[in-house]
């Protein structure tokens, strides 16, 4: 098993007319998933290396039964993008696009609420269950099919930690980008409890950065009592504050959302934390009992 | 994106918040003259991007057009210095002539967003003056709070309800609501991330009026508004981030001696750390990007070097969608396109790696190769502290 995507999938891919959107979309597929059908307004009827382009999300799913969408759509009408999947009630909802207004994700956040639909992202590389399905930017060839959760806010960094989890013969249930924006659809609550029940899943890697509180939340949810081991990392315990380290979530704001509060919080629930990126695989293995 | 006062109280003045009369100049003849037409007893503000303005000596009362002048040549010229200027301080080139008000009273109002909410907050508190942060840690009850979705609003019983709070009655009351409703919809049409009128003033016969104000602006949304775009103020901002900025990299100035180039803002981060855990300290954060081309590594490259502080580099790839083989690439020209003096540590890891390594091997330049981020920490600071 797996969380949230699995070999049934159907994946209607938005903006698939695009370059981003066509290059990745040809990378799921040859992943074996079963990208189903393109959505770009006024290319309806065409096709997309055989894939069928619909004018509307909706239609895409009258046709296809897509029960996911990835969004490469650029940002100004990404918002617009989501909300369109959202109303055509696509079960999951998966945006990678980056520099997304907080206004607008306000508004997307609202509408989400009160439907069925998840939202994972914006600005994040997507989620993936090795062996099963692919629906991101991620390289899928360092990912192996096994028993651990991965959550990151991060991109290039949950490849190096999953790259390690790999190298200690440790594979991946599912490696989920919850993405680096202050406003997303998922959070570390929603994966890490996913994972909870995931029969799959034997143990966790969470990957926080600076920022907000999701860590903290986080923290209070395995506090509470977690049946399996966390293996957490917090990047920028040397970023400066006030400062927004790339990420428009990333930033030490009034002195709030220190990577030093995040580990001592994470420590508190009894997650193990490490102080470096490089020991995240060798820490799961010895947690695990591997090593 | 931050605006000076001056810059923010003209924003939130076309929403009908109530600011006190006043004018920007960067000559001190000019400040007499702006002191004249307003009656004479002003205050000059400094205007730079930096908090603690007060306390550094930027911010002076003038009893006369006369002083105004006085006040304001040496403020203007001067470098200020306060806890969020760093050592150096900054030359502060604008002062703000303002008339001065009778206060009777200083309180708090901001607005930011709340993250976990997913929505903006609009705070208010007894403590003026203080910062939020502070009155937060001692006095967490004073703080008042009511969340808005920016499409509809703040209602006008959430204002009515943080004035009854903070004990406000009558014609104060009044001015206090609507100058929260205004606050409110300058944030959400404009796409601030922050709006903070700190103090807000009650003058002596009751009136509400914005004595400082804070604005910055969502990045992702200032294609939306491109008359705040045009208040951006390169000197207030780092030389070497305004030249990444053209280009589109992420680079901040940090005050160690490793250059650090690295794909990801989260990797960046990550290696950052590592560098401090190994006893080095890094020069910088650059993010070159998920699609990091020759020409990316190059610009990035330049910058990174033009800062004389900078001992040695490391560069950090984690190919993913990007080749390692391009990006060895990338790095190979570099280097000798610019005629790199300081020692180089690459690691790189990921797609192609094999076809990477091999480049940089058979390049003849001299270029420590690493595998894991560990590896590359320990060559990097060792050869920063050796040069």
């Amino acid at each position: 098993m797996a969380i949230w995507v699995n070999e049934a999938t159907r994946v209607v891919v938005q903006g698939l007319t695009g370059k981003e959107g066509q290059f990745h979309a040809a990378r799921c597929r040859e992943y074996g998933t079963k990208v189903v059908a393109g959505v770009t307004p006024g290319k309806g009827g065409s096709e997309v290396d055989g894939v069928p382009v619909f004018d509307t999300v909706a239609e895409a799913r009258e046709a296809t039964a897509c029960d996911a969408s990835l969004i490469f759509v650029p940002p100004l009408a990404a918002a617009d993008a989501i909300m369109e999947a959202v109303d055509a009630g696509v079960e999951l909802v998966v945006c990678i696009t980056e520099g997304i207004p907080a206004r607008d994700m306000i508004a997307v956040k609202r509408r989400l609420a009160g439907s069925r639909s998840r939202l994972i992202g914006p600005n994040c590389p997507g989620i993936i269950s090795p062996g099963k399905a692919k629906l991101g930017i991620m390289p899928a060839h360092i990912h192996r099919e096994g028993g651990i959760g991965v959550v990151s806010r991060s991109g290039t960094l949950t490849y190096e930690a999953v790259d390690q989890l790999t190298k200690q013969g440790l594979g991946q249930s599912t490696c989920v980008g919850i993405g680096g924006d202050p406003i997303s659809g998922t959070s570390f609550v929603d994966v890490l409890a996913a994972f909870r029940d995931d029969p799959a899943t034997k143990g966790v890697v969470m990957i926080g950065e600076i920022g907000g509180s999701a860590e903290e939340d986080a923290a209070a949810l395995v506090a509470a009592g977690y049946s399996k081991p966390v293996v957490a990392f917090i990047a920028g315990q040397t970023a400066p504050p006030g400062r927004r380290m790339g990420h428009a979530g990333a930033i030490i704001a009034g002195g709030k959302g220190t990577a030093a509060e995040k580990m001592a919080a994470l420590r508190a629930a009894g997650i193990e934390v490490v102080a470096t990126p490089a020991e995240i695989g060798a820490t799961m293995a010895r947690v695990l009992g591997r090593t | 994106m931050k605006v000076h006062e001056y810059q923010a109280k003209q924003i939130l003045a076309r929403y009908g918040v109530a600011v006190p009369r006043g004018e920007v100049v960067d000559q001190p003849a000019a400040a007499g003259a702006v002191a004249e037409r307003l009656g004479g007893k002003v205050v000059v503000k400094a205007q730079v991007h930096a908090g603690g303005r007060g306390k550094a000596g930027g911010v002076k009362l003038a009893g006369s057009p006369a002083e105004a002048v006085e006040v304001a040549s040496r403020i203007l010229g001067m470098r200020l210095i306060s806890r969020q200027t760093g050592p150096e301080g900054r030359l502060v080139q604008k002062v703000l002539v303002e008339e001065a008000v009778a206060i009777a009273r200083e309180l708090y109002l901001g607005v930011v967003l709340d993250r976990s909410a997913g929505l903006p907050v609009m705070m208010a508190s007894r403590f003026g003056g203080m910062e939020i942060e502070e009155v937060a840690a001692e006095h967490p009850e004073a703080i008042l709070k009511e969340w808005f979705d920016p499409g509809e609003g703040l209602y006008p019983y959430q204002a009515r309800k943080l004035a009854f709070g903070l004990g406000l009655a009558g014609e104060t009351l009044k001015q206090f609501v609507r100058f929260v409703a205004a606050l409110a919809r300058a944030y959400a049409d404009t796409d601030a991330s922050l709006a903070e009128i700190n103090p807000l003033l009650v003058t002596g016969d009751g009136a509400v009026l914005a004595l400082d104000a804070k604005m910055t602006f969502d990045d992702n949304a200032l294609f939306r508004h491109p008359d705040i775009v045009e208040m951006r103020d390169l000197a207030e901002e780092d030389p070497y981030e305004v030249e990444a900025s053209k280009f589109d990299l992420n680079y901040i100035k940090l005050d160690g001696s490793i250059g650090c180039m690295v794909n990801g803002a989260g990797l960046a981060m990550a290696t950052m750390d590592i560098i401090k855990h190994h006893g080095g300290a890094p020069a910088n954060f650059l993010d070159v990007g998920g699609g990091a081309s020759q020409q990316r590594v190059e610009n990035a490259f330049r910058i990174l070097l033009s800062d004389p502080a900078v001992k040695a580099v490391l560069i950090n790839i984690f190919g993913g969608i990007v080749r390692c083989d391009m990006i060895a690439a990338g790095v190979v020209a570099a280097a000798r396109n610019l005629h790199v003096k300081v020692p180089i540590v690459v690691r790189l890891q990921g797609t192609n790696v094999e076809e990477g390594k091999r480049i940089l091997a058979e390049s003849g330049l001299a270029l420590q190769p690493a595998d894991t981020m560990a590896e590359a920490a320990e060559k990097v600071v060792a050869a920063a502290q050796a040069a």
